[in-house]
């Protein structure tokens, strides 16, 4: 080992901590150790999350967090509120609006950003249509194949070099291999055979310009860990998050919501179920679970008990294929 | 749920065959971690093949082309949830890519859990599985006995192979080996005792997942804070804040505390820390903070707060033990980059002493250096790193190696 390097200072007064192997026992110091009962699971979740969204704002140049009103995000808020308050966001809040989106949604994400104080850049969907970017033959149908197209759209625009977004492992297998500094290239694409090793929690945030990453800080929280997490934080959710009365109909084994997009095909018939919605996408293939949940509680009792994923039970759209989130996101969807 | 779970990372490590996925399949199962759509999507899939028993290994295999060649690629991560505790699990793959992937695994796990078939006892692979625990500085190590089954569960065929596999693991730097014999097929040791394991007297493997205890884990003596980030608001009301954003890597700080800044070596004292909760009075590994100081000191990331009476070693040269991830070989005459801690500076390699052999543990001296190798490197950097031997401190003693030209990760090492 070589000689001290500090400067100001005789080297004789530094102290180097013992060397060599020291067991792991030898650390514990009974009276000064964190136990269980002062740190939990969700401390460590929330205390990596804040570590990964600190990273970003130093080592990438124009950085955003992708925002899109759903209870996902909204807990990314928070983490970014806890990551650099007193300071503001060292990044703008961005949401490619699908314009299919549930109106309660849609409100409470501008009241969020409103509250916060933060900037919110919306590019919509409709844009990319006009100017022909997209081509949609059935403008009812979902589209959230489509928002990949806005979304590099976006970072085009604004030169975005890395988005953080609210993408979980436990969603969907192809989330599960993915890195939480997931490299993207020029045309936005993921290469999931060709990723960097990421050790520690120490990640390689360089790209050579016009490529970005994707970072997804809250990879390693499961749909329990979020409510779990809504209720300790008592974070304000869209109200279809709850237990309410509302015209569905059956459609392939699914519940349906009744809206200005899906309306009834012949033979089918419209019912007033208690329901909730376990996420929150496009309207026309988002499908909410009968419940009763009206408050977080009940919700965690719920999810404790379920026996379906959040997606099985509500994504119609990734039940066409068992690859269809893989090959979106090598599209350069999220 | 009960909120107050601690989180517990493990891995698992097996050769192909040895029961990796089926135990996974196994703890999720038992443990009702499955959901009815998983377990119906790969019922079908196993049928489609022509399988007579669902295959659990599907869960894993997220990736079209893993589940189209029956391989496993890249490390998969699973979650579940006990009353007792949460669990990420590793599952990395068992192919030539091996080394790279079981330390990249390793890097964030707690526990691995090494499978070993009855059977086979101890093999190469055992001791590679194990070597490369004990360099990563896993803390604690599950050998698993599987198929117990296949050797009618034989106590004296148990004790064979653990003798055999402790004096193997006597001669590295592992302090915490439970042996537990079971059946991941039939469901024995795993979750449920069983009835056919009556000898045995230790805990389940989900008994010993549940209670290994995890809070000396973290280095709670030597002070390790790398700034990450400076915090000036500007605004009206904080106009003179100034805030050192970080997350205690080690050790713990109180307001009052002397901190030495380095590599500068100057001082100051913690005036506040602030979290978005409330001001504390003290604060612990592995909290995410801001410290404010009581001196106006020329500090910004890369920067790492000590206490004095605890101190890393400040130097641009240093010896590691490295694993080489890329598949273009390390070229001596070129500069990389190392990032370590919240500092990225730029190195050499100023000699590679040895490779490890990792299935002997062999050394060979003056080694190229090729993907999945384990080498001794002498390093030397432009600016001064703050660091710590990686037996002491895993995150001041930890680092990964970029290629400049690439951008890619192509190694990481541990100082020693
Ligand atoms: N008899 C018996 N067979 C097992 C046991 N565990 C796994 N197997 C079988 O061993 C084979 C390989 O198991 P698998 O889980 O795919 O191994 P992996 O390659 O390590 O993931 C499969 O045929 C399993 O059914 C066990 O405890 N007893
Ligand atoms: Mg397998």
């Amino acid at each position: 080992m070589s000689e001290l390097l500090i400067e100001d200072r005789p080297a004789k007064s530094i102290v180097p901590a013992p060397a060599g192997n020291v067991k792991q026992k030898e650390f514990g110091n009974e009276r000064k150790l964190m136990t269980a009962h002062t740190f939990t699971h969700l401390d460590a979740l929330e205390s990596e999350s804040i570590h990964i969204m600190r990273e970003v704002a130093a080592e990438c140049k124009n950085p955003a967090l992708l925002f899109s009103g759903g209870k996902d995000s909204i807990v990314m808020l928070r983490l970014a509120e806890k990551a650099f308050r007193p300071a503001k966001f060292p990044f703008p809040l961005v949401h490619i609006d699908t314009e299919h989106n549930f109106p309660e949604v849609i409100a409470c994400r501008d009241k969020l950003a409103a509250d916060l104080g933060e900037r919110l850049i919306v590019r919509s969907l409709e844009d990319s249509i006009k100017r022909g970017t997209i081509i949609i033959k059935d403008l009812d149908k979902p589209r959230n194949p489509y928002q990949s197209v806005t979304l590099l759209e976006t970072i085009a625009e604004f030169g975005f070099d890395a988005c953080m977004g609210g993408a979980r492992r436990d969603e969907e297998k192809a989330r599960a291999k993915e890195r939480i500094f997931s490299f993207r290239d020029e045309f936005g694409q993921w290469d999931p055979k060709n990723q960097r090793p990421e050790l520690w929690d120490i990640y390689n945030t360089r790209v050579h310009n016009g490529e970005n990453i994707r970072v997804f800080p809250i990879s390693n929280w499961t749909e329990m860990d979020i409510w779990e997490y809504i209720g300790r934080e008592k974070l304000h959710i869209p109200s279809i998050y709850f237990a309410h009365e509302r015209e569905v109909i059956r459609r392939g084994g699914s519940v349906i919501p009744v809206s200005h997009l899906v309306q009834p095909k012949a033979g089918e018939k419209i019912e007033v179920v208690s329901v909730r919605f376990r996420t929150v996408g496009d309207m026309t293939c988002t499908a909410p679970v009968e419940s009763t949940a009206s408050n977080v509680d009940e919700i965690i009792e719920e999810t404790a008990t379920t026996r379906i994923t959040e997606r099985g039970a509500t994504r119609m759209d990734d039940q066409t294929s068992d690859a269809s989130m893989e090959l979106r996101k090598k599209e350069g969807y999220f | 749920m009960d909120t107050m779970t601690q989180l517990l990372r493990f891995i698992t490590a097996g050769s192909v065959d040895d029961g990796k996925s089926t135990l996974i399949g196994r703890l999720l199962h038992d443990s009702k971690s499955i959901f009815e759509d998983q377990f119906s999507a790969i019922s079908k899939t196993s049928e489609k093949r022509g399988m007579a028993a669902v295959d659990l290994s599907l869960l894993t295999d997220g990736l079209q082309a893993e589940r189209e060649q029956g391989i496993t690629i890249d490390v998969a991560y699973r979650y579940f949830a006990t009353p007792k505790r949460k669990f990420i699990i590793g599952d990395t793959p068992g192919h030539e890519q091996y080394t790279r992937n079981m330390v990249t695994a390793a890097s964030t796990a707690n526990l691995v859990v090494i499978l070993i078939d009855a059977r086979r006892g101890v093999l190469v692979q055992t001791r590679r599985h194990t070597y490369l625990a004990s360099l990563v500085g896993v803390p604690h190590i599950v050998l698993a006995v599987n198929k117990m089954d296949m050797v009618d569960y034989s106590q004296a065929r148990f004790d064979e192979i653990v003798t055999e596999y402790k004096k193997f693991a006597a001669q590295l730097d592992l302090h915490d080996i439970t042996c537990i014999p079971l059946s991941a097929l039939v469901g024995d040791m795993v979750v449920d005792r069983g009835e056919s394991l009556d000898w045995y007297q230790g805990p389940t493997l989900m008994e010993k997942l549940e209670s290994v205890e995890i809070d000396h884990d973290v280095n709670t003596t030597d002070f390790r804070y790398p700034v990450q980030w400076v915090c000036r608001p500007q605004t009206d009301e904080y106009h003179d804040f100034r805030g050192f954003m970080g997350r205690i890597e080690a050790g713990e700080i109180s307001v009052g505390d002397e901190i030495t800044v380095l590599p500068s070596g100057r001082t100051s004292k913690v005036k506040e820390i602030v979290t978005y909760d409330g001001n504390l009075q003290t604060a612990y590994a592995p909290q995410s903070v801001t410290l404010t100081l009581t001196d106006e000191i020329d500090i910004s990331r890369g920067d790492m707060f000590v206490k004095a009476d605890y101190l890393p070693t400040v130097a641009k040269e240093f010896g590691a033990m490295m694993c080489w991830f890329s598949e273009t070989p390390l070229d001596k005459n070129r500069k990389y980059l190392v990032k370590h801690t919240t500092r990225t500076a730029k190195c050499l390699f100023s000699s590679v002493d040895y490779r490890v052999d990792v299935n002997t543990l062999e050394q060979h001296a003056n080694p190229a250096v090729n993907m999945n190798d384990i080498v001794r490197v002498a390093m030397k950097v432009q600016q001064p790193l703050a660091f710590d031997h990686y037996t002491r401190n895993r995150a001041s003693g930890s680092f990964i190696v970029i290629d400049e030209a690439s951008n890619n990760t192509v190694a990481a090492g541990m100082i020693v």
